[in-house]
């Protein structure tokens, strides 16, 4: 068990002082903090920018009170009233000015309206003139049939609509979205963990065949200790790094929060109506996941001798990897189709799909029971074959990568006496 | 204190990479294992060491199986090099030591040591990628003695190195054996098999043909050479009855015959026929022994 605890803090430490990976964090960390305060630097940017469009009302009716309600959503804008129509278009082609709106009335009294601009995909300013020409339009007319304030109100209130599950247990309307966005986050946590961390490993155990320094790690320590002393390794690498992250982001956004209003850590991310069974479930599976990919690496990285081999290698795993994101992405808006309870008792499906599905419905126990038990029990017969694969592996120098290498691995690592 | 392989035999498929070879070594005893590239040197090693389980036959070191449970008191250098290029040599020592059992103090106390030996001091903080090939090779093979094994495995130690650091090697080899250490060592260098082994095995293809104490080897192989530098024409004696083998050389003759009679029998006819600069009766050496042995079967 002490080399088992030596593998492991070996390769945690010196793969901690790499400076790739010192750097990568660096740059995640760098990642994290701009999107967390993404709006500072969209307003950075912004800021100056005043927007001019020019306005041609030719009902005359319009413009004043456009020019109101502009001023109250967006004060960005500068409105020019008194411009001739050739002479605006000549500044919008210059540059100058963002657009140019014409305002005109159709037979039935309502008014029509025509923006010329040369950013026609500038969707935000074209739906903003567009919601606020119409809600002048609202208050117009309404003024027209003489409504007072309290009818408007009423008028535009929407219809009360409340959802009730009949089923037992069901989880309520914040919870169910509480569940997607940690879903969503757990989904992305896994797959990165899986994608990056078990990559590592894979690298890892064929940089050590590279440099040969492999055959005497295998005179000292039995290869299966070795296979998961690196894996376990890795994992706390990666514990430190995702705890880097989560960290940074937590600040970061508490501290943007706290400049707003009154609003929850929890609350912000609609974290508030999670039950405690869904972070619980999230760790059991992102562990499992983790360890089953890891250990599929780990023996796949056995089987190559360069580190150049590896992409090869362990692409059809990455592909396995995609394809339970992208079910998974696809469940997350239907997760109650057949498809997705099949694809959840399949155990390289099972870490995101299985989540996916307790997160978000009201999963029978046995069935989570089951999938556990079959991701576990693939999970130890990967580990059963990838020792022994393992055991063969290392010892075998070859350019090739292909199934009879594994054939020969096996017959490498077999227990004879 | 005894290495002891009985029968073993390593099979790979239909294919036989070890063919039943026994031997016992002793304590303290060098032990050379020749054999051409591919004569199942390396799985034996393999073997002795635990990595591989032989298909047939045993393998113990004072009577016990070799496993993982007594790593600390083995050594072993592999054929091909292995160290962390991107380690120095401090780190890297202490990390293989450690899982040899060796804590951290005492490694870099030996390390010192045996950085001195070997006149590399300057080098322990530098990383191993900045070694020419013979300075890796000697932290390589610092690595396998610096936890003090009761057996070490040297495969193919002398591959790659300058004659300089051959006998700073070598010198290296007797201290560690002087110390009690049993030593089993393959190469297809014969002169350094020569100066260090008392015992030896030549494989061929997976099976040991000729095997004992270096002495007897060569007494056994009854062939001996001999030299003879004169200027008068020898070449009648390459028809004599005994002798094996006639070549001219440079400065005269060189034979080989099959036994000290066939000696006698040449005086007698050479020594009245003028000056004889040089005449010579040598051992057969390991090099044409093993040419004879494996050499002829792969011609």
């Amino acid at each position: 068990m002490r080399n088992f605890w030596i593998v492991t803090k070996h390769t945690f430490l010196t793969k901690l002082k790499t400076k790739s990976f010192l750097i990568s964090t660096g740059i995640m960390i760098v990642i994290v903090l701009i999107l967390a305060n993404l709006n500072t630097v969209i307003d950075m940017f912004n800021q100056e920018k005043q927007r001019t469009v020019a306005v041609i009302d030719k009902t005359g009716e319009y413009i004043d009170l456009f020019e109101n309600q502009l001023m109250q959503t967006d004060n960005s804008f500068t409105i020019v009233k008194d411009a001739n129509e050739l002479e605006a278009i000549e500044k919008v082609k210059s540059g100058e000015w963002e657009g140019v709106l014409t305002i005109t009335i159709q037979g039935s009294g309502i008014p029509e309206a025509v923006y010329q601009s040369m950013k026609i995909s500038d969707e935000s300013t074209i739906r903003l003139l567009q919601s606020t020409l119409t809600e002048v339009k609202n208050q117009k007319f309404t003024e027209e049939i003489q409504l007072d304030a309290m009818q408007i109100a009423e008028l535009y209130t929407p219809a009360a609509f409340k959802v009730v599950s009949l089923e037992e247990n069901a989880k309520s309307a914040s919870e169910l979205n509480a569940a997607r966005g940690l879903v969503y986050v757990m989904l992305f946590v896994i797959y990165f963990i899986v994608i990056g961390y078990a990559g590592m490993i894979a690298s890892e155990v064929a940089s050590e065949k590279t440099s040969r320094v492999m055959e005497i790690l295998v005179s000292s320590i039995s290869p299966v200790k070795q296979m998961f002393a690196k894996i376990l390794g890795i994992a706390c690498l990666s514990f430190v790094q995702m705890g880097a992250f989560l960290l940074v982001g937590y600040f970061s956004i508490r501290n943007l929060i706290g400049k707003q209003d009154e609003i929850d850590f929890l609350q912000f991310f609609g974290f508030d109506g999670m039950k405690l069974s869904t972070i619980v479930y999230a760790v059991i599976f992102a562990l499992l996941g983790y360890l089953f990919y890891a250990v599929m690496a780990a023996f796949l990285g056995s089987l190559v001798s360069r580190v150049e081999d590896i992409q090869p290698m362990i692409t059809p795993m990455t592909m396995l990897v995609v394809v339970a994101f992208v079910i998974s992405m696809f469940g997350l808006g239907n997760p109650d189709t057949i498809l997705i309870q099949i694809c959840s008792f399949i155990p390289p499906f099972t870490p995101l799909i299985m989540f996916l599905r307790v997160g978000m419905l009201d999963v029978p126990f046995w069935e989570v029971g089951l999938s556990l038990i079959l991701l576990l029990a693939s999970i130890i017969l990967l580990a059963v074959l990838g020792a022994k694969i393992y055991r063969g592996g290392v010892l075998m120098y070859g350019k090739g990568t292909s199934l009879k290498d594994l054939k020969h691995a096996l017959t490498l690592g077999k227990k004879e006496s | 204190m005894s290495l002891k392989i009985a029968n073993a035999t390593k099979r790979f498929g239909s294919f036989t990479a070890v063919d039943h070879i026994y031997f016992e070594i002793d304590k303290g005893e060098i032990f050379g294992f020749l054999g051409a590239n591919g004569a199942g040197k390396t799985t034996t090693f393999r073997m002795i060491l635990g990595i591989l389980d032989p298909t047939e036959g045993e393998i113990t070191w004072n009577g016990k199986k070799i496993d993982y449970s007594i790593s600390g008191q083995i050594g072993y250098l592999p054929e091909e090099r292995g160290l962390y290029p991107k380690l120095k040599v401090s780190e890297q020592m202490v990390y293989l030591a450690s899982l040899r059992g060796m804590a951290k103090k005492d490694t870099l106390r030996e390390l010192d040591f045996w950085l001195e030996k070997f006149r590399i001091e300057d080098y322990k903080n530098k990383k191993v990628e900045e070694l020419s090939k013979g300075n890796q090779q000697k932290i390589q093979y610092i690595t396998s003695v610096i936890h003090k094994p009761d057996l070490l495995i040297l495969d193919e130690p002398f591959s790659g190195l300058d004659p300089v650091n051959v006998d700073l090697l070598k010198e290296a080899i007797l201290y560690v054996k002087n110390l009690g250490t049993t030593i089993i060592f393959s190469s297809h260098q014969m002169d350094h098999v020569e100066d260090l082994c008392e015992n030896l095995c030549i494989m061929d293809r997976g099976k040991p043909v000729v095997q004992g104490k270096l002495k007897e080897i060569k007494k056994d192989f009854g062939r001996k050479n001999l030299t003879i530098h004169a200027d008068f024409d020898c070449s009648d004696l390459k028809n004599l009855r005994g002798v094996t083998n006639y070549q001219t050389t440079a400065e005269g003759v060189r034979l080989q015959i099959i036994d000290e009679t066939v000696v006698q029998q040449i005086q007698e006819m050479i020594f009245s026929r003028g000056f004889i600069r040089k005449f010579q009766l040598d051992e057969p050496s390991l090099h044409e022994i093993f040419i004879e042995k494996v050499g002829t079967k792969h011609a």
